[in-house]
Parts: C-alpha cells; structure tokens; sequence
C-alpha cells in the first residue's frame, strides 16, 4: 500500500504539466506502459523485494560491479529535488495571488500615463505577462542572469520549509503525510473534472483528445515522450521503488502490485487528462470567439455597418461582400484581419512548466468564481508537488541516514536540515532573472537520458549478468509464483531493446539539430524566440549527464580496482 | 445637417461611436433625431462647465454624417457661429470633473461617466474617438495581499517545525536518561527474585493480592488420601 502511493504521487505533476497537446496522446502512452511501464516497474519491486535492501545495497548484491548503478540513482534523486521545489514555489506565488479580486492575471497592469495598457502585456496576453514578467521577471537570455528575484526567493525558502517540516521526522512521518497528499488531488480532480465537463466548449477539447492523428503517431517524438513520461509517472530509476519493496514481506505477490500500480496510475492520467482537455477545449473555445468577434468589430467599425448586423454565422457572406463592394478599403483593413480557427487555438502547445502556469491560469480566469477555482487549482498543483517532494528527498536521505558514519555524527533531524538547507540555496539559481532558462536545462535533461541509462542497465544486470533463469527460481521460491512468459520476454528483450531504440533517437536528434536550442521570451515582441545555448550552458548539460550516468562505470572500476588489491594483500600475505 | 466652413473645421470635429446592440442587447433603443437632441444637450452642458464657456446652447452643437453603425461627427461652435472650437477645450470638457476633486471621489472623468449614464452606456460602447478614456488606476493596497498570506503560513511552518525539532530533542534527552534509570528498576527486581529464591510471585504480592482462604480449606479437604 505504500508502495502504491509513493507511486501515486510521482507522476501527476508530470502528467498534468506536460501533457502532451496532442490528440493522439493516448495511444502510445496505453502502448508504452504495457511494454515497458509494468514489466520494469515489477522488475524494480521484485529487486528489491528479493534484496531486501535499498537501491544502492541491492545492486550491490546482484553484482559487485553495478554498485554504481544505485549511487547514479541517488545523484539523479538529488538533481531533481534542487530543481524541482522552485516549481512549488510557483505554486505558492500563485496560490498566494489567488485571493484577489480581479485575478492578478486576468487584467494588464496600465502604462505610464495611464491611457493604456502595457505593452509588453498587450503584445501577449495578460497570463503570459503575469508569468514572465510579474512572477519570474525572465531576462531576453540565459547570459544576462540578472540579480535573485526576492518574491520568489522567498516563496522557495518557504517551499523548504514545508519540505523540511514533512521529512523531519523521518520515513515512518514521511509515510502519513504522503496519504494526505496522494488522496487530496483526487478530490479536487473530481471537482473540476465536473466543472470542467460543464464548461462551454469543453466537448472541443475532448473530441480533439480523443481522435487519433495518423501522422503524430508516425512522429517518434510522440512515442519518446509518452515513454519518458511513464518513467517519471511510475518513478523508474530513482531507488525509491527498491527502497520501498524492500520492507515489504517476502512472500508478498510483487507482480499483483507492480499491474495494480500501473493500471491506477494510467487510469488516473486518463482522468486528469480528461479534465485538462476540457478546460483546454474551454479555453480554445473562448479564444476562438473573443477572435472573431475582434474581427466583428474591426470590421463594423471600418465599414460603419449596423451594430449586429454581423455575426459569426454571416461573417465569411460579408467579407467576401465587402472585398468586392469597397475593395480599396478592404485591402486597407485587410492585413488586420486575423484568421481564427478553433484548431490552431487547440494545437498551440506551451512549453514546459508554462502549460500548468499559462494555459490553466488562462482558462481560470474566465470561470465564474474564479478565484475559488485558482485556489483549488495551485492547492492541488502544490500538493502534488509537496509529494513528489517528499518521494525524492527520501531516496536522498535514506542512504545518508543509513550510513554508520554520517548518521553517528549528526542526528537524522540535522541531516535533513542540512539537506534542505544545501538544496534551497542552490535553488536560489533558479529564482535569478535567467532562472527559468537553467530551470528548463536541468529539467530537459538532469534526469531524462540518465534515467534512460540506468533502467536500461538495470534491466540488462537482472537478465543476463545475475541471470534470468536464477531471478525467476529466486522470485518463485519468494513469492510462490512462478514467472509469466510474457514478464520473461519484456525484460529480456522487447524493454531493453525500446529503451536503447529512445536512446538513439535522442542522440540522432541532437546530432539532426546541430546545437541545442532553448526558447527565450523577447518581451518586445511578447513572444517566445528560439536561441542557441552559450558553450558553458552546453558545457553544464553535459556535466549534469555525465554525473550521473558515469557513476555506473566509475563504480564498476572502483570495485574491480578494490577487488584487484585485495587479491594483491591476499597473494602478499600468502 | 452638414455645417460649411473653413477647412479647419475638420481639425476640431470629434467622431463618435455607439454600439448599442452590443450595450444593451434585446433593450436597444432606436438612434433617432431625439436621442441626438439629447447628445447635443449633453455636449452643450460640458461645454458650460468650462470657464468663458457658460454661454453655450445646443444650437452650437453641430451633428453630421449619422451612420447606421450609429457613428457621427460634432462639433461645437462659439457663440458667433463663425468658426468652431478648438478640440482641446471640447476634450477637456468632455473629461472635466464634475465637482472639484475633493476627498472622496478621485475620479477625473465624471463627465464623460455623466453622457455614458444618460445613454445607459459605458466606455466601450460610447466611443469618442479623438479623445481616450482614462483607464481607472488600479486599486493598489498598500501591503500587497500575497504578502499577508505568506507571512501567515510562513510563521505557522515555523512554529511547527520548532515544535518538532523540540520534541525530538526532548526525546532524545528521555532516551538518553531512560537506560539508567532502567538499569536501576533491574537491580531492584533482581534483589527481590534473589529474596525470593528466584520465585517471581513477588510481583502478585506486591499487586496486592489477597490470599483466598475459602481456596486453601477446600484443598486442604481434598488433597489427603
């Protein structure tokens, strides 16, 4: 049961944040998570299950040489919890906005004189200016770093805080809050997902979810985003699932959990995509009407027609009338006429952490009551986050309060104070004008390719280094059961194989694309521009792979270097 | 009706746009030649607000080129006839305070709200084109709320995590005592068991227990054979 809620709360921020915008999102998520979700999510609770210990004495166990393998876990587990809290503090800033009225977002902050609006927030909308320049103040690019923005500073320490109140007492604390934090987002689901069905619009979004677009699903990207999001969702690679099975009973039936598990988790991403499309129907919907009647307007007002007169359903009729009739003015107005279509407003996807802070902000404003609607929204978008939190702050310190040596020094409240402490301020980084640009290095890719990494090599070590007849006798003299041939041929083949096939499109991609490109927000413009990264922000990535993923071999040759003097003392002293 | 003058006319005039299908919906009333009066009327009362001007009349206010949509020009002329005002002292007609701003009322353009009322519309659906609506000022308070709501979780996460950390601490100093003073309760029990021969009915006695004399006869009957 535990298990099962730490695995609960892992995936929702995923899910809900980045969705994929694209209607056939189902299809390669239902497929991903058949071949590869719950064949190595039962891999890893049988593992540990088996071991009977955490991630790191685990792999230990299966072979001396992979001990690398649960300390690239961890350092994985530790980059994530630095960057991962600002995304709370967000969501305090914006819970903490959520108590005025009119919704700080839904109105633009007037200019100089006070004849109109800003500009920056007339070229965007008044969500995007809430969030790029009210909440995060984002500088034009990476190099300009700009000073600590202290509003959200000070929402970090306070996300910490919170953190550290959660964990202070250890796992067995750790375990009740998570209940709390797991079940709530459930509730507040299901008020919105009957809100969300009743908005005008929402069948839009949801008939977009629904169809299947035969050239999206030909799109490997499709595929590689649906499979990296069935990781996080089930926590694959962090050492927590380990962790956790391994306090579970030997004879406990680990296979019955791992489809159970996995078949609640994509049920519950189906629901809350299902709320998401609708508010996001709503919201195209919305967009898509206050476009034409601008078009309305403009042209009543240039031809001096009778208020009314024109209407959505009359309005292709008289454009065409008016080309003709006055040709000259038409082409006047014409370059101001925007084409609006209900597809184009579904198909506009954000990038990012912007989705959960943009387009839901967006779609809040223009509920009736919206801000009970906001609160509702960040309270559980902070819940979920708090979790997740917690899932990852535990990986860090179960070692660290494991080991004899720090733990006989400092008492497990200091280790955790320590811990916070030490990620918060460097998570200060992340809340400078630049911020957001590291923010989306280290989410794009401290944890992506590593975790690809490490599955991988998991699934490999269980199968042929520690041998996959010896695991099958081992779980059936464990549990009882004896192993599915369908487990059996996923973990020997079809899984390794897919993760090495994402492995290769990410590396062709990067190499397709030359240079890695992040998108930058030009507040002249009110847009996003896409730029290329400084060689020292490429030199950051690279040290980010590279510190988790060459854990794996560093390991390996610190054992077989351990090993080999080993055998040196012995030979001597014989 | 159309006025003929100097081209500089064009200078002064104001064009206006109603839309009252979008104001007031199924209520929309019909734009005719009594609802110009009332503009007119409406024009010619900011006009006299302004000093030197208090002598204008609605006959001043000229009307032109009325349009379906409903949109028109004015303007308004002197007394003379002869030429019209400059735009700059219509606008600030347009927009002068109704009352001199005094403590309560902060609003600069109660004139303007004084011409939407009499037509039941607003802003956005009396335009003057020439002349833009200054946008009401935010209401800012003065400590900004989100502040307030931080501040209030903030010492709540404070008080409780002192509270934990004290009560760790308190734990951990009972742990530290605890040991002793158990090792001192053993050396007691020891020295009872030891008096005792290593019988532990020391503990039944020192409960309390009575001895049940009603027991002890009726063994006593059974027991010799």
């Amino acid at each position: 049961m535990k298990v099962q809620a730490v695995s609960h709360l892992r995936f929702y921020i995923k899910v809900l944040k980045e969705q994929m915008m694209k209607g056939s999102f189902l299809v390669p998520y239902i497929i991903m998570l058949t071949v590869e979700g719950m064949p190595l999510l039962y891999l890893e609770l049988a593992v540990g299950q088996r071991m009977r210990q955490g991630s790191i004495g685990a792999w230990r166990t299966i072979n001396p040489y992979l001990s690398g393998v649960g300390v690239a876990s961890v350092v994985v587990s530790f980059f994530l919890s630095m960057y991962y809290n600002v995304i709370n503090a967000w969501a305090f800033w914006y819970l903490f906005h959520s108590f005025q009225d009119p919704l700080p977002w839904s109105v633009c902050p007037l200019n100089g004189n006070r004849t109109g609006y800003d500009e920056e927030c007339e070229k965007a909308s008044s969500t995007q200016y809430f969030w790029y320049r009210k909440t995060l103040n984002i500088s034009p690019s990476i190099q300009e770093s700009g000073a600590v923005q202290w509003e959200p500073a000070l929402c970090l320490i306070l996300a910490w805080l919170l953190v550290y109140l959660c964990i202070l007492r250890g796992t067995e604390s750790t375990g009740k809050v998570v209940y709390f934090t797991a079940l709530l987002p459930y509730c507040v689901l299901i008020v919105y997902l009957v809100r969300g069905l009743t908005l005008h619009g929402a069948t839009n979004g949801l008939a977009y979810m629904f169809t299947p677009k035969m050239e999206q699903l030909a799109n490997p990207k499709a595929w590689i985003n649906a499979a990296t999001q069935i990781f996080f969702s089930l926590g694959l690679g962090f050492g927590s699932l380990i962790a956790f099975a391994s306090y579970n009973e030997p004879s406990n039936n680990c296979q019955k959990h791992a489809v159970i598990v996995s078949i609640i988790n994509s049920s519950t991403s189906i629901f809350a995509s299902v709320v998401t499309f609708s508010i996001y129907g709503f919201k195209a919907t919305f967009n898509y009407e206050s476009c034409l009647n601008k078009v309305i307007l403009l042209l009543t007002n240039s031809f001096d027609l009778e208020d009314g007169f024109l209407t959505v359903s009359n309005l292709e009729e008289v454009k065409s009338y008016l080309a003709s009739a006055y040709p000259s003015k038409y082409s006047e107005v014409f370059p101001q006429i925007k084409n609006c279509s209900l597809e184009s407003e579904l198909e506009t996807a954000v990038q990012g952490t912007g989705l959960a802070f943009i387009v839901y902000t967006e779609a809040i404003k223009n509920m009736e009551v919206s801000q009970l609607w906001s609160v509702l929204y960040f309270f559980m978008l902070l819940m979920l986050g708090i979790g997740s939190m917690l899932g990852n702050t535990a990986a860090i310190l179960t070692p660290l309060t494991d080991s004899k040596v720090i733990s006989s020094y400092l008492p497990k409240e200091a280790i955790s104070g320590l811990v916070c402490l030490v990620s918060c301020a460097i998570g200060l980084v992340f809340t400078m004008e630049a911020g957001n640009y590291w923010f989306d290095i280290f989410n794009d890719y401290a944890a992506t390719l590593p975790l690809l990494l490490i599955v991988l090599v998991e699934a490999a070590a269980v199968c042929y280094l520690y041998g996959l007849r010896r695991f099958e006798s081992d779980l059936k003299a464990m549990t009882g059961h004896a192993l599915n041939w369908y487990w059996k041929a996923m973990w020997g083949g079809v899984s390794p194989l897919l993760i090495i096939s994402l492995f290769v499109f990410y590396l062709s991609d990067y190499i397709i694309t030359g240079t890695l490109q992040y998108q930058a927000w030009d507040a002249s413009q009110g847009q996003l521009v896409t730029k290329d990264y400084p060689p020292y922000a490429l030199a950051i990535i690279g040290l980010l792979v590279a510190s988790s993923t060459m854990c794996i071999p560093l390991g390996a040759l610190g054992t077989f270097i351990v090993r080999r003097l080993k055998r040196r003392d012995t030979a001597s002293v014989a | 009706m159309s006025w003929m003058g100097p081209r500089e006319d064009a200078e002064n005039a104001f064009k206006v746009r109603l839309s009252l299908r979008t104001a007031l919906g199924d209520k929309a009333y019909a734009w005719d030649t009594n609802e110009e009066y009332l503009f007119k009327a409406m024009v010619a009362f900011s006009m006299r607000r302004v000093p030197n001007r208090e002598g204008t009349e609605i006959s001043h206010v000229l009307l032109c080129n009325v349009t379906q949509r409903v949109s028109f020009w004015f303007v308004v002329t002197d007394p003379s006839r002869n030429h019209t005002l400059p735009a700059v002292e219509v606008q600030s007609a347009i927009r002068l305070p109704l009352v001199a701003v005094s403590g309560g009322c902060s609003s600069l353009r109660m004139n303007r709200n004084r011409i939407n009322n009499a037509f039941f519309l607003n802003d956005q659906t009396l335009e003057f084109l020439r002349i833009p609506a200054t946008l009401a000022p935010p209401t800012d308070p003065s400590v900004p709320i989100w502040i307030i709501i931080f501040g209030v979780i903030f010492c709540i996460v404070i008080v409780a995590t002192m509270l934990l950390i004290l009560s760790g601490i308190r734990q951990h100093r009972r742990k530290n005592k605890g040991p002793s003073e158990m090792e001192d309760t053993e050396d007691k029990w020891e020295n009872t068991v030891k008096i005792e021969n290593g019988i532990p009915c020391d503990p039944l006695d020192m409960k309390g227990g009575h001895v049940n004399d009603a027991f002890v006869t009726e063994d006593e009957r059974l027991t010799p054979l």
